[in-house]
């Protein structure tokens, strides 16, 4: 059902774990819908993403889309990972099962609500981000989301 | 080639070999067609004879009250479906549960929609059935009661007697899904006052491709599949006599093998179950301890997510199955794991391990030990568990 690159990503994860006093954290989806990712960034003076770490809980294609979403990141710009999409990271994967679509979505919102974390804690706008619609507080109804 | 545990017998089961063997005949040398009337077709219409009465006599039922189909799902079409329509004159109420197999949901879905009333019984935190709520929610319109015999994700086995009881003071039907009792459990459709029961072949060692509806002599249904003069009208098409012959000899085995099966099985079930509630933390046994199918066995592992676990035990030959989301294609979990009250992140956890007669106790332990590795290396990487792990240290 995976491509040999999703179960590789799944079985071998890069960049799993947290990052003390992160630049940005994100946390996007709801534990309703069985996927909860959330991405650590450590962004430098010159806006270069330095590190990057991951924990999702989710299936095999949710950690695996969160892989690669770290590894497309790493050494970006905060402007070149803002461009990075969901459809990048699953052609990075080669592919994903059509029910598994919106989990690459969640890594590329993940992505949006490290940055805009960043940005917040910064006092910066960074052109073309929006605040993350999906970021969750746990405990809380989430409505379903429209994928 | 890696071996092989295989605890997902609510699936499907290994056809058994001497099951296969029993089948074999009746390709390529007695293939007559039984509605023939020469010899070789004899043989064929003998055959089939022979397993409608081993498998009559399993249940306490006679050989005329049992009717082949293509497998348990049709059986429950067929039960609801014709009971509906032929009581319609009586009444447009019945009464199910929410932990039924999507067979028996979807098609009370479809009559719901063709202007019949369904209840869905709660459970309670087991997954059992509450008997003042049935007693409750029968009306002067009730026609038909139908709740299964055991559930196929928690293994819970339902008060089918008592629900018979009910059904008979109140002059009602009673349809009970008996697909993953029958063969585990001994029943008797007298003694339970089951009036249609329905069962697949492939979940006791049979092949797939066959199943029965006992229909209690008496009642009215309509036939379900219109044509041919076989199974008395009910049920036309040619019959599928290796598929029937091979399910006869499983039910025979089934019967022979129960007691001393079922004992081996509730004993592994209960040491996979007592071993994994003390050595995981943050694990919880869903369906009853003890009311429960001898094989079955179902966790929920807080902080871990069903599909994920299920593809690392792959990987270690170890086949399973869960009621997360990601496994059914959906976005919800389970209903049966709902329906007994588990969060979702709770239900998006859970496996299900159904032993088979094969299981060793050394396929369990290395299963354990396996997924004692798995969920610690799946909660690592969970931001639940993080976060869990954070509150805990303040």
């Amino acid at each position: 059902m995976y491509s040999e690159k999703v179960m590789d990503h799944f079985q071998n994860p890069r960049n799993v774990g947290e990052i003390d006093n992160a630049s940005g954290v994100g946390t996007v989806g709801n534990a309703k819908c069985g996927d909860i990712m959330r991405i650590y960034l450590d962004i430098d003076d010159n806006k270069i993403i330095r590190d990057v770490k991951f924990k999702t809980f989710g299936c095999g294609a949710a950690v695996a889309t969160s892989s690669m979403a770290t590894e497309l990141v790493k050494g970006k710009s905060i402007y070149e990972a803002l461009k990075i999409t969901n459809k990048a990271v699953m052609e990075a994967l080669d592919g994903l099962p059509p029910v598994k679509v919106h989990c690459s979505l969640l890594a590329e919102e993940a992505i949006h609500a490290a940055l805009w974390d960043y940005a917040q804690k910064h006092g910066i706008e960074i052109e073309g981000l929006e605040k993350p619609k999906s970021d969750i507080h746990e405990g809380e109804e989430e409505e379903s989301e429209s994928y | 080639m890696k071996k092989i545990i295989y605890l997902d017998n609510a699936a499907t089961t290994r056809t058994a070999p001497e099951v296969v063997e029993a089948m074999l005949p009746y390709f390529s040398e007695n293939y007559g067609n039984p509605s023939s009337v020469y010899g070789l077709a004899g043989e064929s219409k003998k055959a089939i004879t022979e397993s409608r009465e081993i498998i009559a006599g399993a249940l306490g039922a006679k050989s005329n009250e049992i009717y082949f189909t293509a497998g348990g799902s049709e059986a429950d079409n067929w039960a609801l479906k014709a009971a509906a329509e032929a009581y319609q004159s009586k009444g447009n109420h019945i009464i199910t549960t929410k932990i039924e197999h999507h067979a028996i949901l979807h098609t009370c879905e479809y009559l719901e929609k063709r202007g019949f009333e369904i209840t869905y019984l709660n459970v309670d935190e087991y997954g059992s059935v509450k008997l003042e709520d049935l007693k409750k929610a029968i009306r002067p319109t009730t026609i038909l009661i139908s709740v299964m015999f055991a559930n196929n994700e928690i293994g819970t086995i339902q008060p089918i007697k008592e629900i018979g009881e009910i059904a008979k003071k109140h002059g009602i039907l009673f349809h009970t899904d008996a697909v993953q009792a029958f063969g585990q459990v001994p029943i008797s459709v007298d003694e339970y006052h089951i009036d249609m029961l329905s069962s697949s072949g492939h979940k006791l060692n049979g092949p797939k491709g066959i199943g029965f509806l006992y229909i209690r002599s008496g009642l009215k249904l309509r036939s379900f599949i219109h044509g041919g003069a076989q199974e008395r009208k009910r049920r036309a098409g040619t019959e599928n006599v290796p598929g029937i012959v091979g399910y006869g000899k499983a039910v025979e085995r089934a019967l022979r093998t129960m007691e001393e099966r079922t004992r081996k099985e509730r004993e592994l079930r209960d040491y996979l179950i007592e071993r994994v509630l003390t050595e995981v933390p943050f694990v919880r046994l869903n369906g009853h301890r003890k009311n429960r199918l001898p094989n079955n066995v179902n966790f929920s592992f807080q902080f871990v997510e069903g599909e994920s676990l299920l593809i690392m035990l792959d990987m270690e030959g170890i086949c399973a199955s869960s009621g997360s989301a990601c496994t059914s294609g959906s976005l919800d979990p389970s209903h049966v794991l709902l329906a007994i009250g588990l969060p979702h992140e709770i239900a998006h956890g859970s496996l299900r391990l159904t032993l088979g007669e094969e299981t060793t106790r050394e396929d369990l332990d290395f299963v354990i030990d396996t997924i004692k590795g798995i969920v610690q290396k799946l909660r690592d990487m969970s931001p639940l568990y993080e976060d869990f792990m954070k509150r805990e240290k303040q």
